[in-house]
């Protein structure tokens, strides 16, 4: 279980980004984060692993608290945190095979990993994942020889090899086409109840959104403002979530505050 | 419709450089002004000009044809400016490594940046000639202060350009490798060190090209190589074997320079 409260996220000294966050995810649901550009999605997800510092709150991930680690508890306590990314972020010039196993870097020894010898049981995890999603025959081939849609399943694989609590994927479909946006969606759902995973994912379409979650969560300007099963997500709600222009909004915020 | 586009403007000139005529123009006629005056006032004395042809004459006469009579000691000097310039590169290489990645801003912190930085333009601010100087009097004449000094060279140019790509990384995939929880070692070596290869070989390449004509400059100090039997041959007026040197220098390098072009443009 996730259990995020009063999580408050400032750069510099503007209005922040997240305001006195909460948000509880348990299960293996998948629940889909909406709301437009500068909402906090983005910086929700990365205060979760501490990517990005949050300025006050507190995180608690089964029961670790996230927020006061030291920084090689840290390191450690990130290995349950599986992350997939918009842009993948694979290392284009490595193999496949090497990507998926730097998502064990957490758990082998730096020797191991500089020169490549992984264990028999990260190798066959690898293969077994790599079948899952279709890209097991890849193994051996450079990362940027693949299709966006493969690579975002090398950045699945590479986030499960992990073995993590939670599956956090920040815009994962954003740069795929429709087609490929969909298997990826699906696989991510599917994956989350084959692993009993939690996930929680970013996303701009709200019919993919709608179609795959079994939660929807709304933000808007750093706020939480509709957090219901997708069903429950009406026009009204909708134009909630994305409408104003954020010089408006944050008027509107100071004058409340 | 006519009317309106009768009103549009139907010529255009590109914004001038300096917006303010008056600037411009005084800036213009400043620029004259300074050249004239440095043109006229230029220390030239007239008569070494010819006495220096005359001398020049005699060198090219004596120069021609070239000799290639102690070709054997052509090749030792030229072998020596190879092992020069290998070593150099390679210890320059394994030294830049690390200092490139301590002179990255988005790598490494604050202290350990200026540090490396430092460190770079120490061995930038100075000539090779100067630094080869110092260290032929340092460690006596010969390949090794050779050596010595090109190993600074390739460090202020390979680690300064090495640590410049390094900032210019895509550091999504340093994320991806610390929300895995990699040590910072290991995210070094998967995320960075592949994005910054092609440029790494690359540089390496161009230093060796580069360390071989350095090698050919030191040596004239002392510090050993074909440089050595060039300043050599001169001193004993030896003109002919002088020409033989430089054009196997020019020779060497022309070669050297496109094998180390087409290696580099298949690299990336």
């Amino acid at each position: 279980m996730l259990k995020i409260t009063n999580l408050t996220k400032r750069y510099g000294t503007g209005d922040p980004v997240l305001k006195e966050l909460n948000l509880t995810v348990e299960g293996e649901q998948l629940t889909s984060v909406i709301g437009s550009s500068g909402a906090g999605k983005s910086t929700l997800l990365r205060c979760i692993n501490r990517l990005v510092e949050p300025t006050s709150g507190s995180v608690v991930l089964n029961g670790t608290e996230f927020t006061n680690l030291s920084r090689r508890e840290l390191r450690t306590a990130r290995r349950r945190i599986g992350m997939v990314f918009q842009s993948f972020n694979l290392i284009d010039r490595l193999t496949v095979m090497e990507n998926v196993q730097a998502g064990r870097l957490g758990y082998i020894s730096t020797w191991a990993a500089l020169t490549r010898r992984y264990p028999k049981d990260d190798i066959r995890r690898a293969f077994e994942l790599m079948e899952r999603v279709g890209i097991a025959h890849y193994a051996d081939k450079r990362a940027d020889e693949l299709s966006g849609g493969e690579r975002q399943r090398v950045g699945v694989v590479r986030a499960l090899m992990q073995r993590p609590e939670i599956l956090l994927a920040d815009e994962p479909t954003a740069s795929l086409d429709p087609k490929t946006s969909e298997q990826i969606m699906s696989l991510l759902r599917d994956l989350a109840n084959e692993l009993n995973l939690p996930v929680i994912i970013n996303i701009h379409n709200v019919t993919e959104a709608k179609e795959f979650s079994d939660r929807i969560v709304g933000m808007r300007y750093g706020r939480i403002i509709f957090d219901d099963k997708p069903a429950a997500l009406t026009r009204a709600e909708m134009d909630q979530i994305y409408a104003g222009v954020p010089a408006q909004d944050r008027a509107e915020a100071g004058a409340a505050a | 419709m006519s009317a309106t586009s009768d009103t549009r403007p139907d010529s255009w000139r590109k914004p001038a450089f300096i917006a303010n005529p008056v600037l411009r123009y005084a800036l213009y006629l400043g620029a004259l002004v300074y050249i004239v005056f440095t043109l006229a006032t230029l220390p030239i004395d007239w008569d070494r000009v010819s006495d220096g042809l005359s001398r020049a004459q005699r060198i090219f006469s004596g120069a021609f044809p070239p000799s290639f009579d102690r070709a054997g000691l052509l090749f030792d000097g030229f072998m020596e400016s190879l092992k020069i310039a290998i070593i150099a590169t390679v210890g320059g290489i394994i030294l830049s490594v690390p200092l490139a990645f301590m002179a990255a801003g988005n790598i490494a912190p604050k202290p350990i940046y200026l540090l490396g930085r430092a460190i770079i333009i120490i061995a930038r601010s100075f000539h090779p000639v100067i630094v080869a100087i110092i260290f032929v009097k340092a460690v006596g004449f010969g390949p090794f202060a050779g050596a010595l000094t090109l190993v600074v060279y390739s460090v202020g140019f390979v680690a300064k350009l090495l640590a410049e790509r390094i900032e210019e990384i895509d550091f999504g995939q340093v994320e991806a490798m610390r929300s895995a929880g990699a040590g910072f070692l290991t995210t070094q070596v998967y995320a960075v060190l592949p994005q910054v290869m092609p440029r790494l070989v690359g540089l390496g390449i161009y230093q060796l090209d580069s360390n071989l004509r350095a090698s050919a400059v030191v040596g004239i100090v002392g510090a050993g190589g074909i440089g050595a039997t060039l300043a050599n041959a001169f001193g004993r007026y030896d003109y002919d074997f002088a020409l033989a040197i430089t054009m196997v220098i020019v020779g060497v390098i022309l070669v050297s320079e496109a094998v180390s072009g087409v290696i580099r443009k298949r690299i990336t």
